[in-house]
């Protein structure tokens, strides 16, 4: 019963965040939801037994694609002071989203607990259950049959990242860098002169 | 009683309202560029679900390797915009057909 009372949640958890997503006024605001709805379908795939998935879509997606959006979005066009008025008023709201959020894991992970979803096989007969857990299986099959796909899952990443700072990377004029070889290759007699003026003369410089 | 068509039936409302997003928002890209993350994870719930389904983790696999594609394809658009945006000074998307050459 706690399955089914979960799923509906997270459902109808997911749908209503993904629709303010999109028609959101603030920009800010849009990202917001997204991680709720991210949130939420992790929820889902938790339900039928794939944590590994669901905890991968919380890291990567709430721990870095939200916060690059929010970075992004951030750093283009937002009145700061209009954004920072609204802390104070919106700070109940943002409260009671931390709160569903950490209520949903802990339903969630009890559901899960509880037995998960059973969705059932084509022909009808039982789930054999796998003896290893999610991870090990995922791991398992990732390291062998999908080696290179893996590999080239890696090499995307790095032809994103190559590509993000090409892209964005800038030659500034004016600054003041620091200029290694010069400064190895400074002496000491360059630096320094040795002097031994008379008493009372002073040295010229 | 919960089967793979109550999952489905989630994810192609979730893949609409991705679709939905990219034509009700045409001028914020930032905004096309989260309706189409959404669009990719109704596709990942698709593959999961699927996944258990068939008691295969095959899905489970190419829901991973969706979820790298679509990490490169935010920080890849995410730095497009950040270059349109220190070129112009805006992030309409309407005259991008202004950026011949």
């Amino acid at each position: 019963m706690i399955q089914v009372i979960a799923f509906y949640l997270f459902a109808s958890l997911t749908i209503a965040a993904g629709a303010l997503t999109i028609t959101a006024r603030n920009p800010v605001h849009s990202v917001l939801w997204l991680i709720v709805a991210f949130f939420n379908a992790a929820g889902l795939m938790v339900l039928v037994g794939a944590e590994f998935i669901a905890m991968l879509l919380v890291i990567v997606y709430v721990g870095a694609v939200a916060v690059l959006f929010l970075f992004v979005v951030m750093m283009l066009d937002i009145d700061f002071t209009e954004l920072r008025a609204g802390f104070v008023k919106n700070f109940p709201l943002g409260l009671l989203l931390a709160i569903v959020l950490v209520s949903e894991l802990v339903l969630g992970i009890g559901a899960e607990r509880a037995g998960g979803i059973q969705l059932g096989t084509p022909d009808g007969t039982a789930t054999t259950a796998a003896g290893a857990s999610n991870i090990e299986a995922i791991g398992a099959l990732l390291y062998s049959k999908y080696l290179f796909l893996f590999e080239a899952a890696g090499i995307i990443l790095l032809v994103a990242m190559i590509g993000a700072i090409v892209l964005t990377h800038r030659q500034r004029g004016g600054v003041r860098g620091q200029n290694i070889s010069r400064q190895v290759a400074r002496r000491p007699e360059d630096a320094t002169v040795n002097m031994q003026p008379e008493v009372g003369k002073g040295v010229q410089l | 009683m919960i089967g793979v068509e109550h999952y489905v039936v989630v994810s192609s409302i979730l893949f609409v309202l991705g679709v939905l997003g990219i034509f009700l928002n045409r001028k914020n890209v930032i905004i096309i560029l989260m309706a189409i993350e959404l669009i990719l994870l109704s596709v990942n719930l698709n593959l999961v679900a699927f996944s258990s389904f068939l008691g295969d983790l095959t899905g489970q696999i190419f829901a991973m390797f969706v979820l790298t594609v679509a990490a490169a394809e935010a920080a890849i658009g995410l730095a497009i915009l950040v270059i349109y945006f220190r070129g112009r000074g805006t992030i309409a998307v309407d005259d991008v057909n202004q950026m011949k050459g």
